[in-house]
């Protein structure tokens, strides 16, 4: 169990910032973003393409360092921890996946092989046995079956399968917090459905936080209790998911939900 | 324009052809957009390849025929297409044509290029003050024509395109997935250019391909549903939308997520299982593998188009319920 | 054996890189298989060659001066009255043997320099590439003639390493644009959420998508390396002990045989050098071929 404090939000960021480039050059791709989160909560972070939305991914999973703000985790400023040692107990916390599940599979790997790696962000040393089975449940969490797929190379696998894979990935590490990064993008809209429900069954089940990523307000409805929208790599928006839909403040919220195309003539919702 | 039958085929060196497109056959009114939609690997981006006669090697066309202002025109050898189908008859706006842009070259210097191909004995100046003309029309500004293309946003660079792909007032123009690496507002911006391409009568209709359903909704006049690349249904986009019948368009209606409140919280089903290998597609109906209502005959017999050309449904079960549907009407 | 559980282990995932292979090469590309073929007719000239013709000894007198081609000795003899058919043998060996010590030295070279410098950015790669201009830069013939003076005994893997130590900055400039391009890739972030140390990272996740590309920069490298030892030889730089294409054709160059019309003694190594050459690179630009499916096709 963790020590929390109490009043400390699971995780919060105070002007997280970060620029590329220097001088008359120089791209704020995240600008003093800030925001916070509790345990169990869905929250999707909305953009175009150049946002920034990306880059804020990055920086949560400490992939990028910040050039300016902190992230905290449970009241503790993580920004400070550069060993690869501190990152390995802040990665064993906080895990991702990625928008493109053919690139984020070492394509000389099997599944076995990449997952068993994923392992080693642990600091126990698990047996075989113990390795495999956690290996194993993560699967079957997703909704897979071990027998079927652990000896499989990525490509052999379809994309739908792939992201489940890049999912299992992380659970079996047992994060607290999921940030998912486009998850969906380069699935079908069956597909995508069935991925955004395995989100919401891991919330149940694990009470687990996601971060989840996406330039879709439809996903954004369907999945998330808050939401919040970067444009330009500020932070412009943020509100639980039916006020911001409902009633946009920003200008920029408000043309992004007229340019959004909805299904025109549907009769009923479905079941 | 009628395409009647198109049987195309992928043909890899070793291993069975990769049936893309098999037997499809469609009819476009003069005036209207046209909608096709359908998953990734359904074959509809082979279909607009093949309706806009730019199929590469790999692509056999092993069957079918264009009709269009009628002339009559086989698909089979592509040796034997006219050069003036090209540009005239038929155009093409490709997925991500606004990256294929000559980096190096001016805006005006592609209208030229184009105007020229088919029409030698055209003045660059009268090339490039047809295309003033036309971005004047379409209320497009005209210094785009003095811009290099890293200097327009990549929603512009798509309309230019689609504009002086249009130049030479083709009778079809086959868009496929146009603005699938778009923002939201440049979709919209797109949209609204075609739409006014066929009211000032530039081009005759438009045959528009995409995965996105709610998108397609909003302006096409009929739609075409994809599946494994067969049609499975096709009709009014109020009737596909509203009354959708395949259970396919079914699912893919039932597992679209948009702006409707009602959503959250709810449970929105997606469709189990994946799209087939088309090397090997299966038997009877290529959906039958992941239908809710399957039956015996489904994966025996190919499935019967239900209705009219105009508005039918391929589909085992839907028959079973117009059956069902005549002989309580016959009862009572 | 029975159901143990198995650890993905180099071989299984050398298996599979080798299926890929496999897979690609049903494509069969002629030039491809001409090159194979005639790098493998040399490689077994250069062998068995030897036994085959019972010829094992390339310092033998078996006539005098420059005698022409005879039922003795095939090719005639050289300056001193030794076979040069039974020379040719020996120096396609002595040649091999120096460009793969060559090649090995200056791709094991190039690729670290590259991968670190590509991977680590920053200060690192600019040090890094700052010192592979630099040699770059220098003449590398001045270098390896410095180099093989200061040496008192010049073995085959001395020359080999000389040789090596000079040609790497090619490799190293290559290896280092395609590392900068696949650390951004997704998997290699995926490594690095698994605690996996920098080391790993380049010789598990970068190294392993590049590995075409090596073996090309390898075989151009073996290719530069054969005639570079030509080219130190006939200054009279060679191995100091042995026999190889390049000292061939220092002695026949020494002795006056263009003038004196002795054709077979320089003719037949010129020939071996640039046949050796031609299939290299024919390898080479179809493994690019192979690899590089925008290259296959139109």
């Amino acid at each position: 169990m963790n020590t929390t404090k109490p009043e400390a939000p699971m995780l919060e960021t105070r002007d997280l910032s970060r620029a590329f480039g220097h001088g008359d050059h120089m791209v704020r791709a995240v600008d003093r973003v800030s925001f916070s989160m509790q345990t169990g909560e869905i929250v999707a972070v909305v953009g175009e393409s150049g946002s920034g939305k990306s880059t804020l991914a990055r920086l949560l999973l400490r992939l990028l360092d910040p050039t300016g703000g902190q992230i905290l985790l449970h009241g503790q400023d993580v920004t400070t921890l550069h060993h690869r040692g501190e990152l390995k107990t802040y990665w064993q916390k906080v895990q991702g996946a990625f928008q493109d599940s053919f690139a984020a599979f070492n394509q000389f790997y099997t599944v076995r092989r990449s997952l068993e790696k994923a392992l080693n962000v642990l600091d126990v040393s698990l047996s075989k046995s113990d390795r495999t089975q956690r290996i194993e449940t993560s699967l079957r969490e997703v909704g897979l079956d071990p027998a079927d797929i652990l000896d499989k190379w990525p490509h052999q696998l379809s994309g739908g399968q792939l992201q489940r894979v890049m999912i299992a990935r992380a659970l079996v590490v047992g994060p607290e917090l999921l940030i998912a990064d486009e998850p969906t993008s380069m699935l079908d809209a069956s597909l995508r459905v069935t991925v955004l429900n395995l989100l919401l069954d891991l919330r149940k089940s694990h009470n687990m936080s996601i971060l989840f990523i996406t330039h879709d307000l439809g996903q954004a409805n369907y999945l998330s209790d808050r939401i919040l929208v970067m444009y330009r790599g500020e932070l412009v928006e943020q509100g639980p998911v039916e006020q911001v839909l409902a009633d946009p403040q920003h200008e920029y919220t408000q043309r992004l939900l007229a340019d959004v195309p909805r299904l025109r003539g549907k009769s009923g919702v479905p079941a | 324009m009628i395409v009647k039958n198109v049987k195309a085929y992928y043909v890899s060196g070793s291993g069975p052809d990769v049936k893309a497109v098999d037997n499809v056959s469609l009819s476009i009114l003069e005036g209207e957009i046209f909608g096709i939609v359908g998953e990734s690997g359904c074959g509809k981006s082979t279909l607009a390849s093949v309706m806009s006669l730019t199929a590469g090697r790999t692509l056999k066309v092993k069957d079918g025929e264009i009709i269009l202002n009628g002339q009559s025109l086989p698909l089979t050898d592509r040796s034997r297409v006219p050069k003036e189908w090209h540009g005239t008859m038929v155009a093409l706006l490709p997925q991500r044509a606004m990256n294929s842009l000559n980096p190096t070259a001016r805006v005006r210097d592609l209208v030229i290029d184009v105007m020229h191909a088919h029409h030698p004995e055209i003045r660059p100046a009268d090339a490039v003050e047809r295309a003033r003309e036309r971005l004047e029309q379409l209320g497009l500004p005209v210094r785009v024509l003095e811009s290099y293309p890293h200097q327009l946003s990549g929603g512009m660079r798509q309309r230019v395109i689609a504009v002086i792909s249009t130049l030479l007032n083709p009778h079809v123009l086959i868009a496929d997935e146009p603005t699938s690496a778009l923002d939201v507002s440049s979709q919209r911006q797109l949209i609204v250019l075609l739409q006014q391409l066929l009211e000032h009568q530039f081009i005759s209709r438009i045959v528009y391909i995409t995965h996105d359903l709610p998108m397609l909704s909003n302006f096409a006049d009929r739609i075409a549903v994809m599946y494994a690349g067969k049609i499975a249904e096709i009709g009014p986009t109020v009737e596909i939308v509203g009354r959708p019948k395949h259970p396919y368009t079914q699912a893919l209606i039932g597992s679209t997520l948009d702006l409707d409140p009602r959503l959250r919280g709810s449970q929105v089903k997606g469709i189990p299982g994946a799209p087939p290998d088309l090397r090997y597609p299966p038997g009877g109906c290529r959906f039958h593998p992941r239908c809710p209502h399957v039956m015996n005959i489904c994966s025996i017999e190919e499935p019967p188009a239900i209705g009219t050309e105009e508005r039918f449904a391929a589909c085992w079960w839907v028959k079973d319920q117009v059956d069902k549907l005549s002989v309580e009407g016959a009862a009572s | 054996m029975t159901a143990i559980p198995q650890e993905q282990t180099g071989g299984q995932m050398f298996m599979a890189g080798l299926k890929r292979t496999r897979n690609t090469m049903s494509l069969l590309n002629p030039r491809f298989m001409f090159g194979l073929v005639l790098l493998g007719f040399l490689l077994f000239f250069g062998i068995f060659g030897p036994f085959i013709f019972n010829k094992t000894d390339p310092m033998k007198f078996v006539g005098m001066l420059y005698d022409p081609p005879s039922a003795t000795a095939w090719l005639g003899t050289d300056n001193f009255g030794r076979d040069v058919f039974t020379q040719l043998m020996f120096g396609i060996r002595t040649s091999l043997m120096i460009g793969i010590i060559a090649g090995t030295v200056a791709t094991l070279i190039g690729v670290l320099i590259g991968t670190v410098a590509g991977y680590t950015g920053g200060m690192v790669e600019e040090v890094l590439m700052a010192l592979t201009n630099i040699v770059i830069t220098i003449p590398s013939i001045v270098i390896l003639i410095l180099l093989s003076i200061a040496f008192k005994t010049r073995s085959l893997l001395v020359m080999g390493i000389i040789i090596g130590v000079t040609t790497w900055p090619w490799t190293a400039r290559a290896v280092r644009a395609q590392t900068s391009s696949l650390r951004t890739r997704e998997h290699v972030d995926v490594a690095r959420l698994s605690g996996t140390p920098t080391l790993g990272l380049i010789f598990w996740e970068i190294i392993p998508y590049m590995l075409s590309y090596i073996v090309m920069a390898f075989v151009l490298q073996l290719n530069s390396g054969i005639l570079q030892e030509a080219a130190l030889s006939m200054l009279g730089l060679g191995i100091d002990k042995g026999i190889s294409l390049g000292i061939m054709l220092q002695w026949a160059l020494l002795w006056e045989s263009v003038r004196t019309g002795a054709w077979w003694a320089f003719i037949p190594p010129t020939l071996l050098l640039t046949l050796i050459a031609f299939s290299l690179l024919l390898l080479q630009s179809s493994i690019d071929e192979i690899f590089n499916p925008r290259l296959r096709r139109s």
